[in-house]
C-alpha cells in the first residue's frame, strides 16, 4: 500500500558522496607524487603505479570470489595503494610494493568487511607489516637525484646521504647540515611521498578548502609534536629543535591525509582533539625513546586501536537531555 | 575396557585444542617458529596428556572435590618432570629450543582442560582415547603452524632451504606473525564450517 516511505525530517540533500571525498583525497596527494617524481626520478612512477594497480586488482578479485559488489570505482582501493606506495622507499623492488599492496586491501580492509568496517589504517598496516618484515629494503632510502630535470638542477643534493634527516639525528649526529628550506621542498632521502611537504601541504589546504577534513586532528597533532619535541630537546629541557622535528619524517603527510580518515578516526571535536594530542605524543616518545627513528605510522596505528573508546567517552550531549 | 574412537576423532577437527576450542595458545606461539620445534612439543604434550588422563580417570572417585585442582596438577607435573628428564637426556638441543616452555607444560591449559573437564568424568579407556585425539590435534596444528611460520620466516622446510634467492619475511619468525597465521587459519577453518552448514 504504502509505496512511498518518507523518513524523518530534516530531510537535506547534499551533493557529496563516499566516492568523490575519495577521489578528492586521491587528487590532493597527486602534487607530493609529482614532486616525488621530481626528486627521486621515474623509479618514484612506477612504485606508485604499481602500488594502485595491485591494491585496485586485489580489491576487485577479493570482491569478485567473495561474491561481493566490485566497488572499485569509489577510489578507496586505489588510495590505499597511492598512500602506501607513498610509504615507500623510491628504489623499493617491485615484489615489496605489490605484496604490501596485497596485504593493506586484504588484512588491512577486507577482512574486516570492506569499506567502513576496518579498525585500522589500511595503508599503515601495510607499511608495518612490510617494515617487520623486510627491514632491509624499507630503510634503504634513496639519494634524491643530482641531476634529473633541468629545473631541479640548481640544487646541490651531494650534502645529504641516504639517510633520513631523523636517522641521521637517532644516530646522533651533532650537526645535521640540511636547512630548513631544504627539509620543506624535500632535498633529502626518505619515503617517496613525505619528503616535499611544500606540495603535502598544497593538497591539504585543497581538502581544508573543500572542508573534506577538519583542521582538528592535523593542527593538533602536528602541535603536540612541536612542543613535546621542544621540551625534551638533546641539550637539555626547551631546547628542542621543533620546527626540524615537524618538517622532517612523515608527520605532515600522516597528520593530513592519514590520522584524518573518516573510518579510523574518533566522530566529534573533543574525541578527535585526545586522538591527535595521543598520536603526537606517542610519535615522540617513539622518535626519542623508541627503537625506531620515526613513530609516526606507530603511533597513529596505537591511536586507531584506542579510538572506539575515546568515541564512547567523548559522545556528544543528546540536546533536551 | 571399551575404547571409542569417536573420542579419538574429535580431537583432530570437531573439537581441535588451538583453533576451536582456542587452549595451549601461550605455548602455540612461542615455539612454533620452526616444525622441529613445534613437532617437539606436541609430543612432549602428548605424552603428558595421556600419562594426566590415565592417572585422574583413576583417582577421580577418591580425589576431594575442594582439593581436586592441587591433586590434578601434582599428577601433571609429575609426568611433565619425567619428560623433561627424558628430553633433557636424549635431545638436548631441542630442550635448549623449547626452552621454559617444556616445564610449563604443567600448567599448559589443554592438559588441565581435559583433566577437568574430560578425564574427571570418564572411564580410562575413553580418557586415553581423548588424550590421544587432542595431543594429535595439538601436534598436528602445531605442525600446521610451525610449517607456515617456518617456510615464510625462515625459508627453510625441517631445516632445510627451499628457494635460494627467498628473502624471509622476518615477522612470521617474531610472535606477532605468529597470531596472524593462527587467526587466519582459525577464520579460515571457520569459513570452511559455516560453508558445510
Amino acid at each position: 500500500m504504502n509505496k512511498l516511505t518518507v523518513s524523518y525530517s530534516p530531510h537535506l540533500h547534499t551533493n557529496q558522496s563516499c566516492a568523490k571525498i575519495m577521489w578528492s583525497v586521491f587528487a590532493s596527494l597527486l602534487p607530493a607524487g609529482i614532486a616525488a617524481i621530481f626528486i627521486f626520478g621515474a623509479a618514484a612512477l612506477w612504485v606508485i603505479l604499481l602500488g594502485v594497480i595491485s591494491a585496485l586488482v586485489t580489491e576487485g578479485l577479493l570482491q569478485y570470489f567473495n561474491k561481493k559488489k566490485i566497488t572499485l570505482s569509489d577510489g578507496s582501493a586505489a588510495l590505499t595503494g597511492l598512500l602506501l606506495s607513498y610509504n615507500l622507499p623510491a628504489n623499493s623492488p617491485w615484489w615489496l610494493v605489490v605484496i604490501g599492496s596485497f596485504f593493506s586491501v586484504f588484512i588491512g580492509k577486507q577482512i574486516f568487511g570492506g569499506l567502513g568496517q576496518n579498525i585500522f589504517n589500511p595503508a599503515l598496516v601495510g607499511r608495518v607489516f612490510l617494515m617487520t618484515c623486510w627491514p632491509k629494503y624499507m630503510t634503504n632510502f634513496m639519494k634524491p637525484l643530482d641531476a634529473g630535470i633541468n629545473f631541479f638542477k640548481s640544487f646541490n643534493y651531494d650534502a645529504v646521504t641516504a639517510a633520513t634527516p631523523l636517522m641521521m639525528a637517532k644516530e646522533g649526529k651533532a650537526v645535521i647540515d640540511i636547512s630548513y628550506w631544504d627539509l620543506f621542498l624535500g632535498k633529502h632521502g626518505g619515503c617517496l611521498g613525505e619528503v616535499c611537504i611544500l606540495a603535502l601541504l598544497a593538497g591539504a589546504l585543497f581538502l581544508l578548502l573543500k572542508k573534506y577534513i577538519s583542521w582538528h586532528i592535523p593542527i593538533i597533532y602536528i602541535a603536540t609534536v612541536g612542543v613535546f619535541s621542544w621540551i625534551f630537546g638533546s641539550k637539555g629541557l626547551f631546547s628542542g629543535d621543533f620546527l626540524f622535528s615537524i618538517l622532517s619524517g612523515g608527520l605532515i603527510l600522516g597528520a593530513f591525509f592519514m590520522a584524518t580518515d573518516y573510518v579510523t578516526s574518533p566522530l566529534t571535536r573533543k574525541g578527535q582533539a585526545i586522538f591527535a594530542a595521543g598520536c603526537g605524543i606517542l610519535t615522540v616518545v617513539i622518535r626519542l625513546w623508541g627503537g625506531y627513528p620515526e613513530g609516526v605510522s606507530y603511533a597513529i596505528l596505537m591511536m586507531n586501536a584506542a579510538t572506539p573508546i575515546i568515541d564512547r567517552y567523548t559522545k556528544n550531549r543528546i540536546f533536551g537531555r | 575396557m571399551k575404547f571409542d574412537s569417536k573420542e579419538f576423532i574429535k580431537g583432530l577437527i570437531k573439537e581441535n585444542p588451538t583453533f576451536v576450542l582456542a587452549l595451549g595458545l601461550c605455548p602455540t606461539l612461542a615455539v612454533s617458529t620452526a616444525l622441529t620445534n613445534g613437532l617437539g612439543m606436541g609430543i612432549a604434550a602428548t605424552f603428558v596428556l595421556i600419562g594426566s588422563n590415565i592417572f585422574i580417570s583413576l583417582i577421580k572417585n577418591i580425589v576431594p572435590d575442594k582439593i581436586r585442582i592441587p591433586c590434578y596438577i601434582v599428577v601433571i607435573a609429575t609426568f611433565v618432570t619425567i619428560t623433561e628428564l627424558f628430553m633433557k637426556a636424549y635431545s638436548p638441543a631441542l630442550n635448549r629450543a623449547l626452552g621454559i616452555y617444556v616445564p610449563l607444560i604443567v600448567v599448559n591449559c589443554i592438559v588441565l582442560g581435559r583433566a577437568e573437564a574430560y578425564a574427571s568424568k570418564s572411564s580410562v579407556s575413553n580418557s586415553i582415547m581423548d588424550a590421544l585425539g587432542m595431543g594429535l590435534g595439538f601436534t598436528l596444528a602445531l605442525l600446521l603452524i610451525s610449517g607456515i611460520r617456518e617456510i615464510l620466516g625462515l625459508g627453510t622446510f625441517f631445516g632445510y632451504k627451499i628457494i635460494k634467492s627467498y628473502e624471509p619475511m622476518f615477522i612470521f619468525a617474531l610472535p606477532s606473525g605468529a597470531l596472524l597465521v593462527i587467526g587466519l587459519l582459525m577464520g579460515f577453518l571457520n569459513l570452511l564450517k559455516n560453508k558445510k552448514t
